[in-house]
């Protein structure tokens, strides 16, 4: 019974909160539309994986939802950052952003630069 | 802590049976129509616009399932699914399914009923709080071979001083002649030090227990009651305190009521039942002063400084003798080795009883086992019947683990129903079963069948079903497809791997057993021993019926001081029985004459001091020692070897004398004449007694024992205190006691006159725990041999059916039928013999470690183990000769066209 943990898995959590933290309280097309624009057609298809990620998410209070109207005065759920959500995204950055770099730097090294 | 609360969330919807599936159909349908609108706009079709929408969606179904995984738990869901189809499948074979449910109610209800014993017995023997915190405190002389002497009053100050222990209380047990009420009663009293229920750490329901700081020397008058004895005698009189109660003919007032569930420690029942307790310092009247050297016969018990643990204050101990010993050299000289012991309590109230408990429990460990192994037998004989449906599944893709889980729950299921249905039948029968329970048994009236014992129950099923389902589970689905599903299993691999684990569990069964019915061929044979062993005295038609004389605290108020003033009383007590109707001889002795019948801590072994004997150097042996007048040998029948016996010209202003048994004779006068030797019981008084006469030994303190040393006295030179009468003749039981009632209070209204019994019934609860025992072994032995034989024809019924066809071939093609029956018979006898073998290496070991409990019959006893034997390998072809003559008759026409 156990999933393979998937990296894309992980990066789309922190591309919902970082969506949510910029754009904030959104429902749950407003998130996909967002991630396909930035992200291009990485995630253009299965953009329904996107609701069992938001219930995950809820579920470990990162995000709160609550129904309310969408712009053409639908019934719809809004997602929102919660606080706990806040320093999530903000120490999931800072760790994201050190292994980029240490990844960029192994990259950037070539043979005649190791002593 | 993230995954925690997730796992909570899941947990309650799972509980709650919330399902979002209505929200996430909103949310999906709102998704779709969004991305339609905005595919409109980019000027698709609306056809186009809403494919291409649910197309970038991805499957809905597949969503949807995650979306409800993450919502619930999937593993307690496919739990629950597995259980409704476990349900179905029990459902549709109700035969299998009674059959295997039922053996596991006997083996789970077996298992239940003992361990519902031993926990009250073993486990929660001490309901106090804290127990762990109980000790005994034993003092010994290990110099001079003498154990448990006691405790002066310093000592016990010097414990209680000592750092160690909250509070060391010292008591006596023992009882007390209660009258003021309507009739004279014998209760059980307990005079103890003031701290003793601050040590037990138990307050009274009413009123108040002692202060812990009194500090009387003597008796302090104050009595606190059991809750038995306030609704008894004052009828649970609610302004009991304060009022006055008479105890030995002294006045105590009473202080408190004990609550109703309050049990008292003790070494017996009879302990365990005290219905009096009184507070006393032990250093003023009655008691003797003070000294250091004056040790008294008391118990002691403490309670152990929070956090100490019994083996640390051990360690405290031994530095605080040493350094009491170096203070007062001249009360505890080196040669003694004077040394304190303590054990926790709770090891010492169970005592010997714990051994035939664990028999009991290994018994029934056996027969559970047995009954599991039935079960797994009958598990992996459906499992050939369902090869199909495994197949079939396996090839719609489920997964092995997947199935193996499925069939591990249908396992578990059977086997916890079982467990259910023998608890319920326990716990309908209990007040039918607690009476085969021997009264002897320590805190008997505490066994109960409680949520603990159904807990107990329960995880001994899921366990047990574990253990046992994942065998023929992992064998069931375990298969070869194609083969499976093209010949259903004839010859395949599978199947020869199942039928060979039968065979295993077949020979376990045997072996487990033959195991058992050795330990109750072996219990049996020593009760019988036991039961037939020449006693020494004739115990028939033999009446004892007890009364004890008042000793009041001041001695001076004694009406029976001397011997010569109880004598008068005696002879007229004895007197007036002899006209009871019926009645053709009387005597009268002290309760330890009594024989089989009395307590364990009895004060009736006394230091045998022979004269001549250098005391400085050697310690006197401690003998029994009894009390009786002269009709008392010629009453229980007892015969004079040497010398003679008392006579009625003996009083206490003659020389005083003594007879002896011949194992005393034997054990301190070897290779001599002990007629005319003097000895004394006190190291004190001068008083010297002759030994006038040897008898023979009798098994009066014990069956099993007839050497113990005795010496007997002339109750009209040595008064006692404790009194039992005895009738010997053609009485009517149930009149008999009122009838000596009235003769004794005739002569002293206030005496109580109780515990009437004849000698027969005293000799048959004596034997009452080995009686308990053995018959629970037989019982479980007989049920072990019974399942046995199921399994044994279980199985063989089995490889008949497997080989019909080989057995219709060779019979088609000439077999005899007689060779036939030979060849499954032969079968029948390999798996028997195969399990004797195994169960005869098991059962040497097991009778070894039950040495102990036997009697006369050795544990590797010739006779037992080859009888027993023979039974199971009969059981074992009675059981195989059925499908044998099946196999037999088999017609091979019908046999071979039916394939």
């Amino acid at each position: 019974m156990k999933e393979k943990p998937d990296v894309l898995q992980g990066t789309l959590a922190l591309m919902v909160l970082k969506t949510l933290d910029v754009l904030g309280p959104q429902h749950g097309y407003g998130i996909a539309r967002r991630i396909e624009q930035i992200s291009g057609d990485i995630l253009a298809l299965n953009q329904g994986t996107l609701y069992p990620l938001l219930l995950k998410l809820e579920h470990e209070g990162s995000i709160v939802s609550r129904s309310g109207a969408s712009e053409n005065n639908r019934r719809a759920r809004f997602y929102r950052l919660t606080s706990a959500g806040r320093r999530q995204l903000q120490a999931e950055t800072r760790d994201w952003k050190q292994t980029a770099a240490i990844i960029a730097r192994f990259f950037d090294v070539k043979a005649e630069d190791l002593p | 802590m993230k995954f925690l609360r997730r796992f909570f969330i899941r947990l309650s919807n799972f509980t709650t049976g919330r399902r979002a599936d209505q929200r996430l159909r909103e949310e999906m349908a709102e998704h779709i129509a969004l991305q339609t609108e905005e595919n409109l706009r980019a000027g698709m079709s609306p056809v186009e616009a809403r494919r291409q929408a649910a197309l970038k969606l991805g499957a809905a179904q597949a969503i949807r399932e995650r979306h409800n995984a993450e919502q619930g738990l999937p593993l307690a869901e496919n739990f629950l699914l597995d259980l409704r189809y476990a349900f179905r499948m029990l459902h549709r074979s109700p035969g299998f399914a009674l059959i295997a449910i039922a053996t596991m109610a006997l083996g789970v209800g077996a298992t239940t009923a003992i361990y519902s014993v031993i926990d009250a017995t073993l486990l929660h023997s001490l309901p106090y709080p804290n127990p762990s915190e109980l000790v005994r405190i034993e003092a010994n002389l290990p110099g001079v071979g003498a154990h448990d002497v006691g405790l002066s009053i310093p000592e016990l100050r010097d414990l209680q001083n000592s750092g160690i222990f909250q509070y060391a209380s010292a008591y006596f047990f023992g009882s007390a002649n209660l009258t003021g009420s309507s009739q004279p009663a014998r209760i059980a009293l307990k005079p103890v030090t003031p701290n003793y229920f601050a040590m037990l750490g138990v307050d009274a329901e009413l009123g108040r227990a002692f202060d812990p700081h009194d500090a009387t020397p003597g008796f302090n008058l104050e009595v606190v009651i059991s809750d038995g004895l306030w609704k008894r005698a004052f009828a649970a009189d609610p302004h009991i305190l304060g009022k006055n109660l008479r105890l030995d003919n002294d006045v105590y007032h009473v202080v408190g009521v004990m609550p109703a569930n309050f049990r008292d420690q003790g070494q017996n029942s009879e302990e365990r039942s005290t219905e009096v307790w009184a507070a006393a310092g032990f250093f003023g009247d009655p008691a003797p002063p003070p000294m250091r050297s004056t040790r008294l016969p008391v118990s002691t018990i403490a309670r152990l400084q929070p956090g100490l643990s019994p083996e640390a204050a051990q360690g405290h101990l031994d530095a605080l003798v040493a350094s009491l010993k170096k203070q007062y050299p001249a009360d505890y000289p080196p040669q003694a080795a004077w040394t304190i012991h303590i054990t926790p309590l709770a090891e010492t109230l169970v005592g010997n009883v714990r051994q035939s408990l664990i028999l009991l429990f290994g018994a029934v460990g056996l027969v559970l086992l047995i009954s599991c192994v039935n079960v797994a037998n009958l598990l992996l004989a459906r499992a050939s019947a369902r090869g199909r449906e495994m197949a079939v599944r396996q090839a719609l893709g489920a997964q092995r683990p997947r199935l193996i889980r499925q069939l591990l729950t249908e396992s578990v299921l059977l086997f916890v129903l079982g467990g259910i249905t023998g608890f319920a039948v326990l716990f309908c029968a209990r007040k039918f079963l607690l009476q085969l329970v021997p009264e002897s048994l320590p805190r008997l009236n505490d066994i109960s069948i409680s949520w603990g014992v159904l807990a107990f129950a329960i995880v001994v099923s899921v366990v047990a079903g574990t253990i046992f389902g994942l065998a023929p589970a992992w064998l069931m689905s375990r298969l070869d497809l194609t083969s499976t599903l093209r010949q259903e299993g004839r010859g395949s691999n599978g199947s020869r791997q199942r039928s060979r684990l039968r065979h295993v569990l077949v020979i376990g069964e045997l072996a487990l057993s033959l195991v058992l019915m050795i330990a109750a061929g072996l219990l049996l044979r020593s009760f019988w021993d036991l039961f037939k062993v020449q006693l020494g005295f004739n115990p028939s038609r033999i009446m004892a019926i007890e009364t004890w004389l008042p000793i009041p605290n001041d001695p001076k108020t004694d009406i029976y001081r001397t011997a010569t003033q109880e004598s008068v009383m005696l002879r007229e007590v004895l007197r007036r029985n002899r006209t009871i109707p019926g009645v053709e001889e009387t005597a009268v002795s002290d309760r330890a004459a009594l024989p089989l019948g009395h307590g364990q801590n009895d004060i009736n072994m006394f230091p045998l001091i022979r004269e001549g004997q250098d005391l400085e150097s050697s310690q006197p042996p401690l003998i029994d020692t009894s009390i009786v007048s002269p009709e008392y040998f010629h009453l229980l029948g007892m015969t004079l070897l040497r010398g003679r016996l008392f006579v009625d010209q003996d009083l206490e202003a003659t020389p005083s004398i003594a007879i002896i048994n011949q194992a005393a004779a034997r054990t301190y006068w070897p290779s001599q004449d002990p007629l005319g030797k003097r000895v004394r019981l006190d190291r004190v008084q001068p008083n010297w007694t002759t030994i006038v006469g040897v008898i023979a030994d009798a098994r009066t303190e014990s069956l099993a024992d007839a050497g113990i040393p005795q010496v007997y006295f002339d109750i009209y030179q040595r008064p006692a205190k404790d009194l039992a009468f005895f009738l010997r003749g053609q009485v009517d039981p149930t009149a008999i006691s009122a009838q000596v009632r009235t003769q004794i209070q005739s002569v002293d209204a206030e005496l109580p006159v109780f515990h009437a019994e004849t000698l027969d019934d005293v000799l048959s609860s004596s034997l009452s725990v080995r009686r308990f025992s053995m018959e629970m072994v037989a019982l479980f032995a007989a049920t072990a041999l019974l399942l046995a034989g199921l399994g044994i024809y279980g199985t063989i019924s089995f490889v008949v059916n497997e080989q019909s066809r080989e057995i219709a071939i060779r019979l088609a093609l000439g077999a005899q039928r007689r060779n036939i029956l030979k060849m499954v018979l032969r079968q029948g006898l390999t798996l028997a013999a195969a399990g004797a073998g195994v169960g005869l290496v098991g059962a040497l070991i097991v009778s070894h470690l039950m040495a102990g409990l036997l009697y006369g019959v050795s544990p590797y006893d010739l006779l037992t183990f080859a009888g027993v034997t023979i039974v199971l390998t009969a059981v074992a072809i009675a059981a195989s000769y059925i499908p044998a003559v099946r196999a037999m008759r088999l017609d091979p026409i019908t046999t071979l066209h039916s394939e």
